[in-house]
């Protein structure tokens, strides 16, 4: 639910609570202003009536209403006594609506010439029923026109208002701590929004900042260990070439070596992740993508041939692509490596090459793999001990590096597809 | 041969100047930019490897004072960044080749040689190698005077042998200098075995007295009189 809405839900229910009691405390005030007139006029036509029976005993004997609205009756003086004003509501006949209809009666008594009379007075009254119901259409408008009036003011007022903060999380939605992109935070003069704002600049200030220290770092540790690998390797080297070393120490040497050339590859792979994310390849230049392809195929014959691949290069078209000739290199030769060494035996390798992207196929273990994981750093599937679980996560780098799109599909064999072109260009 | 070794780090140095060494070749160091700087004026060397990272200074600094010279040293930098700039920075500047730590020995020797051969004989000397004799600006082998057909691959092993004679070469290092660096995950480098079985066939055929001995699965040594 929007906040708009929500607020608007807010100022219904109180509205209606609010509207509803003072409602009815109209109701009552007026109906009380209403009798109180209403009385007074009664004790006014009292006073005339008998004011006017002193001078005419005439009207001593109008004992019913008929067309005046007051009738007199004599009464017997111990009666009169204990009498006492009143005002009450009942219902009379009237011509005209051919129906019972309340009026206000005042029942009091006086006294003239020694005789007690009983005189009573009426007055149409407002019919109550009418005026609830009058009352509660001019409400029920009145509550209908402040709810529209609030979600008038709140769709063009507050939405005005909030502005500022859609900007920030649409802003907020679209960014990606690796891309490392300024967010802009649109001008407010609201206090709320402006410390919104500097709050978030402050945390993405950090992140980033964390981010940069933290790939700074990688690159740094990868670069420190190059040296005392380097000397750790050789000097194993050396060992290895005296001549009086038995086999069991050839071989326990050949393992120390052959687990430092893999730590040297780790390293080497991670380093170089870090500089396709830390941006450290710029000189691009065109690079034919065909002949490249085609060197690359040739440069794994050897070891493809070895396990019985059958290797083919499907051209669809030319693609010339405008990036970093090292960094192709490493995207194809990657890709093609990985195709080799996670297959079967006899199996295949199929290579196609097309306008705006390039298709690696090739057959393998016969399940799909997880799509998420294997662009992933060390999520290699294979047990395979040589691998540095590096390689895909380094073709996705430079993928991302120049917006290329990337999918895997499993169709019976492994499909690797990237898409030079850009979707939004 | 006199090679200079500029290099800080004091292991590193040690590995070089041992590994040399061995190969009869005379040795010297500098540790720091100003010795280096020093003995780069003084005397003339036959090969320099060069550290780009130096205590003083850059390495590549004294690339330029090299030019300067017009020293015919060849220089192989040796450097932990393998930073594309840097290497190109320190082609341009007339280094001969650019070795990135770590590195194989094996991959050292077969580089120190060939720049020696280069520089010294401007490439046109013979390797003689028992009954072999090694043409390598036409990438040609005779034994005994009869050429010996190789494929590519077969040659570039078989150079790397004589490069490196009498040293146990892992099968990794091999890998590496033939089929480039980008082959590094291919497992275990099995794929090797089938090249140099055709090799060492193509040898005791046309009768060349060298053996290419397998070391217990670690890698091949030549051995030659």
């Amino acid at each position: 639910m929007k906040l708009l809405n929500h607020t608007l839900a807010y100022f219904a229910a109180l509205l209606f609570a609010v509207i509803t009691g003072w409602a009815g405390l109209l109701y009552y005030n007026l109906l009380d202003e209403i009798y109180d007139s209403l009385d007074d006029g009664l004790e006014n036509y009292k006073m005339l009536i008998i004011k006017r029976a002193r001078a005419d005993s005439e009207v001593l004997r109008k004992t019913s209403f008929v067309e005046d609205n007051y009738s007199i009756k004599p009464i017997p003086a111990p009666q009169a006594l204990a009498y006492t004003d009143s005002y009450v509501d009942t219902l009379m006949f009237m011509e005209n609506e051919q129906d019972f209809e309340p009026v206000r009666m005042l029942k009091t008594i006086f006294r003239q010439s020694g005789r007690y009379y009983e005189l009573r007075v009426v007055n149409t009254m407002v019919e109550t029923d009418d005026l609830v119901e009058d009352l509660l259409y001019s409400i029920l408008w009145l509550y209908l026109g402040l709810i529209a009036t609030v979600l008038v003011l709140n769709n063009l007022l507050l939405r005005k208002a909030w502005r500022p903060f859609y900007h920030l999380v649409r802003q907020l939605r679209s960014f990606r701590l690796e891309k490392q992109e300024p967010v802009s935070f649109g001008k407010t003069n609201v206090e709320e929004f402006k410390v919104l704002n500097d709050a978030v600049a402050r945390l993405i200030r950090n992140s980033t900042d964390t981010y940069r220290s933290q790939k700074q770092f990688i690159e740094n540790a990868s670069h420190e260990l190059q040296t005392p690998l380097a000397v750790s390797l050789n000097k194993l080297e050396l060992l290895l070439e005296e001549s009086s070393l038995t086999e069991g120490q050839l071989r326990l040497l050949a393992g120390a070596v052959r687990n430092l050339e893999r730590m040297a590859r780790l390293n080497k792979s991670l380093l170089l992740l870090s500089k396709i994310e830390n941006r450290q390849f710029q000189a691009e230049e065109e690079v034919h993508l065909n002949s490249l392809v085609e060197t690359v195929l040739e440069d794994f014959s050897d070891q493809a041939s070895y396990r019985g691949l059958r290797v083919t290069l499907q051209e669809e078209g030319d693609c010339r692509l405008h990036l970093n000739p090292d960094l192709a290199g490493i995207l194809l030769n990657n890709l093609v490596k990985n195709a080799i060494v996670h297959n079967n035996r006899g199996g295949f390798v199929r290579v196609t090459v097309g306008p705006q992207q390039l298709v690696v196929e090739n057959s393998g273990q016969p399940a799909a793999l997880n799509e998420q994981l294997m662009f992933s750093r060390f999520q290699s599937g294979s047990q395979n001990e040589t691998s540095t679980g590096l390689g895909l996560p380094i073709v996705k780098a430079i993928a991302d590096l120049y917006r290329f799109r990337i999918a895997y599909r499993f169709q019976g064999t492994h499909i690797v597809t990237i898409h030079f072109s850009y979707p939004f260009s | 041969m006199k090679i200079l070794v500029i290099e800080d780090e004091p292991d590193m140095l040690d590995n070089l100047v041992r590994s040399l060494e061995a190969e009869k070749y005379v040795v010297e160091t500098a540790s720091t930019f100003d010795a280096a700087m020093e003995k780069v004026h003084l005397y003339r060397y036959d090969c320099i490897l060069l550290d780009i990272s130096l205590p003083g200074g850059s390495g590549l600094v004294i690339l330029e004072e090299l030019k300067e010279l017009q020293a015919a040293e060849g220089v192989i930098i040796i450097s932990a960044r393998s930073s594309v700039d840097d290497r190109i920075a320190g082609l341009d500047l007339g280094a001969d080749d650019y070795l990135s730590k770590p590195f194989h020995m094996a991959e050292l020797h077969a580089r120190v040689k060939s720049v020696l051969r280069r520089r010294k004989f401007g490439g046109s000397r013979l390797i003689e190698l028992s009954n072999l004799r090694v043409d390598p600006e036409e990438r040609s082998v005779q034994v005994e005077g009869r050429p010996l057909a190789l494929t590519r691959k077969e040659y570039d092993i078989l150079l790397y042998f004589i490069s490196n004679k009498n040293r146990l070469v892992s099968k990794t290092a091999l890998g590496e200098h033939v089929w480039g660096d980008q082959i590094d995950e291919a497992d275990s480098f099995d794929f090797i075995y089938s090249q140099m079985k055709n090799l060492r066939r193509k040898l005791k055929e046309q009768g060349a007295r060298l053996e290419i001995q397998a070391i217990y699965g670690i890698g091949y040594k030549l051995l030659a009189e």
